[in-house]
C-alpha cells in the first residue's frame, strides 16, 4: 500500500467525523434559527409535548416511586448506624433533586422518547416523507425537528420534577409509614436542609441541559440516518449509547461546577 | 369525469380579487410567451461518488406540455427530477426553472420556486400519521391562511378528482399502494402547481387505475395549464398522454421525439424498449464476469 493510500485511509474517517460534527452544528443552528416560527403555530409544540412528555409520565412516575422507596430503605440502614435516621427526609430529597431525579429521568427519557424520536424521523426519511415535505416547500427542520426539540427541552425538566416529587413520597412511604421514622423530623429536616437555589434550581438546570442534549442527539441521529431499515435500527441504538454517555459526562461536569466550593 | 376547480380562483374571495388573479395570470402568460420552456437542462453532469449518473444532459420542457422521460431502471430518470426540484446539486451544467438556475438559488428562493412545483413520489411518500384528508390538506395548511371550510371543500374536490373522496377519513396504512399513489397525486396538485413532476406514477397500479391515472395526468395538465414531467417506463400509458418523449440510457439521451415518431423509430434502443425485447443495446445482466468464469468453467490450461 502506497503512503498516499495509507494516509487516505487514515484521514477519511477523521474527515467524516469532522464533517458529521459540522453537519450537526449546522442542523442545530438552523433548528434554533427556525424555532421562532413555532410561536405562530404552538399546536405543533403541544402535540409533541403530549406525545413525548405525557406518554413518558407512567414510566417516570413508577421509576421515581421505586427509586425513592429504595433510597428510603438504603438511607435508613446507613443513617441508623450513626443514629441519624431523622435525617432520612433530607437524604432522600437531596439525593433526588441534585442527582437521581435529573440523571435517571434523562436516562429513561433517552430510552423511552429518544429512541422513538430517532425511529420516527429515520422512518420518515426512509419513506421519503421528509423529501416530500421539502418538495412542498416546507422545511423539515422547522416543521418536524424544531417542535420535537422544544417539546423535549420542556418535557425533561418537568418529568425530572415529577420523578423527584414522587421519589420523596416513595422515601416517606418506606421511611415513615413502613419503618417508623418520625414524620415531623422527616419533613422538617428536609425543609431546613434543602436549598431552593443550590439544590432544586441546580437540579432543574441539569435536567434542562440533559433535555437539550438527549433530544438533539435523538433527532440528529434520525435525521442523519441512511434511509434503510438497518441504519435506522443502528441510529436508534446510537441514540441510547451516545445520550447515556453524554448524560454521565455532562452530569459530572455540571456537578463539579455547581457544587464545588 | 373530472370535477376540478383551480385552487387559485378560490383562495381569494370577491370580484376584485378574482380580477387581480386574472391580471396576474395574464401577466404570467405574457412572460410565458417570452420563456417558452418552463424547464431547461443544459450540459448537466451528476455523479454519486465516483459513479456517473448523468453526463452532458440537454433537455427542454415547454410550457403547458406533457414531457415523458423514459428509460430502464438506473438510467438516471429520478435523478433528473431531483435536480429539477433542487434536492441535488449538479457537478456541472445547470437546470433552469422559469429562467432561474436552480442550484444557484438560496434556501428562501428555492422554497419559493418549489411552491410552484408539485411532485408525486414513486411510493407516494404520504405522511403516515395523518389521514388521507389531512395529507391533501397539508400544503394548503402550510402555505395559506384559508378558513377551515374552504380547505375542506378544496381537499374534497382534489380527492374527488382522484376518485378517493370517500376514503378521506382513512389512514395511509388502511389503503392500497395504488390508492396511496392517487392520494399523493391529489396532494401534489393541492396548490395548483405550474410544474408537476411524476415519478413512476403507473408502477404497481392495476389496469383500471393505470388508465384512470394516465387520463388524470393529462386532464390536470390541461385544466391547470401546467407543465408536466413524467418519469416512467410504462410505454403504452406514457405514449398515450405525452407530447414529447426523451429516452435515457446510462445518463445520456439516446433518442427523443413525439410518441408517434418513437413508435416508428428504427433506433435499436427505442425498438428494444418499446417492444420489450431482451436482446438489444441494453444488457439484461449487470456488467462483470461471465457465468462460466464464476462457475469455474472457463478455459482450463
Amino acid at each position: 500500500m502506497s503512503v498516499k493510500n495509507w494516509l487516505s485511509k487514515l484521514g477519511a474517517p477523521l474527515r467524516d467525523y469532522i464533517e458529521s460534527i459540522g453537519f450537526g452544528a449546522r442542523t442545530f443552528g438552523a433548528m434554533l434559527g427556525l424555532s421562532p416560527g413555532l410561536l405562530k403555530r404552538p399546536r405543533l409544540l403541544v402535540e409533541q409535548l403530549h406525545f413525548i412528555g405525557n406518554y413518558s409520565m407512567l414510566i417516570i412516575t413508577l421509576s421515581g416511586l421505586f427509586v425513592g422507596m429504595v433510597l428510603g430503605l438504603q438511607g435508613y440502614y446507613t443513617l441508623n448506624k450513626y443514629g441519624a435516621e431523622q435525617s432520612l427526609g433530607l437524604l432522600v430529597a437531596l439525593g433526588l433533586t441534585r442527582e437521581l431525579g435529573p440523571v435517571i429521568t434523562a436516562l429513561l427519557f433517552a430510552g423511552r422518547a429518544g429512541t422513538s424520536l430517532t425511529a420516527e424521523i429515520g422512518l420518515m426519511k426512509a419513506g421519503e416523507q421528509l423529501s416530500a415535505m421539502e418538495m412542498m416547500a416546507v422545511n423539515p427542520i422547522q416543521r418536524v425537528l424544531a417542535p420535537r426539540f422544544w417539546a423535549g427541552v420542556i418535557a425533561v425538566p418537568l418529568l425530572a420534577s415529577v420523578f423527584s416529587a414522587v421519589g420523596v413520597l416513595g422515601g416517606w412511604l418506606v421511611g415513615v409509614q413502613l419503618i417508623g421514622v418520625d414524620d415531623g423530623a422527616f419533613w422538617s429536616q428536609m425543609q431546613a436542609g434543602v436549598d431552593i437555589w443550590k439544590d432544586i434550581y441546580n437540579g432543574f438546570a441539569k435536567s434542562v441541559v440533559f433535555g437539550i442534549a438527549i433530544t438533539f442527539i435523538a433527532l440528529y441521529q434520525g435525521y442523519e440516518a441512511q434511509p434503510t431499515p438497518e441504519d435506522v435500527a443502528r441510529a436508534t441504538t446510537r441514540t441510547v449509547v451516545i445520550s447515556s454517555l453524554m448524560i454521565w459526562w455532562l452530569d459530572f461536569m455540571m456537578t463539579a461546577l455547581m457544587f464545588s466550593k | 369525469m373530472l370535477y376540478y376547480l383551480p385552487f387559485t380562483t378560490l383562495k381569494r374571495g370577491g370580484l376584485q380579487q378574482r380580477l387581480t388573479f386574472l391580471h396576474y395570470n395574464t401577466a404570467f402568460k405574457k412572460m410565458s410567451s417570452v420563456v417558452a420552456n418552463l424547464v431547461e437542462i443544459r450540459d448537466l453532469h451528476f455523479t454519486y461518488g465516483k459513479r456517473a449518473i448523468l453526463t452532458g444532459l440537454n433537455m427542454d420542457f415547454p410550457q403547458g406540455k406533457v414531457v415523458a422521460i423514459m428509460g430502464g431502471s438506473g438510467s438516471g430518470k429520478t435523478t433528473v427530477l431531483r435536480l429539477i426540484g433542487g434536492q441535488l446539486r449538479p457537478q456541472k451544467g445547470h437546470v433552469k426553472v422559469q429562467g432561474q438556475v436552480v442550484h444557484k438559488l438560496n434556501t428562501a428562493g428555492l422554497y419559493l420556486l418549489r411552491r410552484k412545483m408539485g411532485m408525486l413520489f414513486q411510493h407516494g411518500a404520504l405522511f403516515t400519521d395523518l389521514s388521507v384528508f389531512e395529507n391533501v390538506a397539508f400544503p394548503l395548511r402550510e402555505h395559506t391562511d384559508l378558513p377551515e371550510e374552504l380547505i375542506r371543500n378544496l381537499v374534497l374536490m382534489k380527492l374527488q378528482a382522484v376518485g378517493l373522496r370517500n376514503a378521506a377519513k382513512l389512514k395511509p396504512g388502511e389503503i392500497s399502494g395504488g390508492m396511496a399513489r392517487r392520494v399523493a397525486l391529489a396532494r401534489s396538485i393541492a396548490l395548483d402547481p405550474e410544474l408537476i413532476m411524476y415519478d413512476e406514477p403507473f408502477a404497481g397500479l392495476d389496469p383500471i387505475s393505470m388508465g384512470v391515472t394516465a387520463n388524470l395526468i393529462r386532464n390536470l395538465n390541461t385544466a391547470l395549464g401546467s407543465t408536466t414531467v413524467l418519469v416512467s417506463h410504462d410505454v403504452k400509458e406514457s405514449f398515450a398522454i405525452a407530447d414529447y418523449v426523451y429516452f435515457l440510457s446510462q445518463g445520456k439521451i439516446v433518442a427523443s421525439g413525439t410518441p408517434a415518431e418513437m413508435l416508428v423509430s428504427t433506433d435499436p434502443y427505442v425498438k428494444q424498449f418499446v417492444n420489450a425485447e431482451a436482446d438489444g443495446p441494453v444488457p439484461f445482466h449487470y456488467p462483470g464476469k461471465s457465468l462460466a468464469d464464476d462457475l469455474g468453467l472457463g478455459v482450463q490450461v
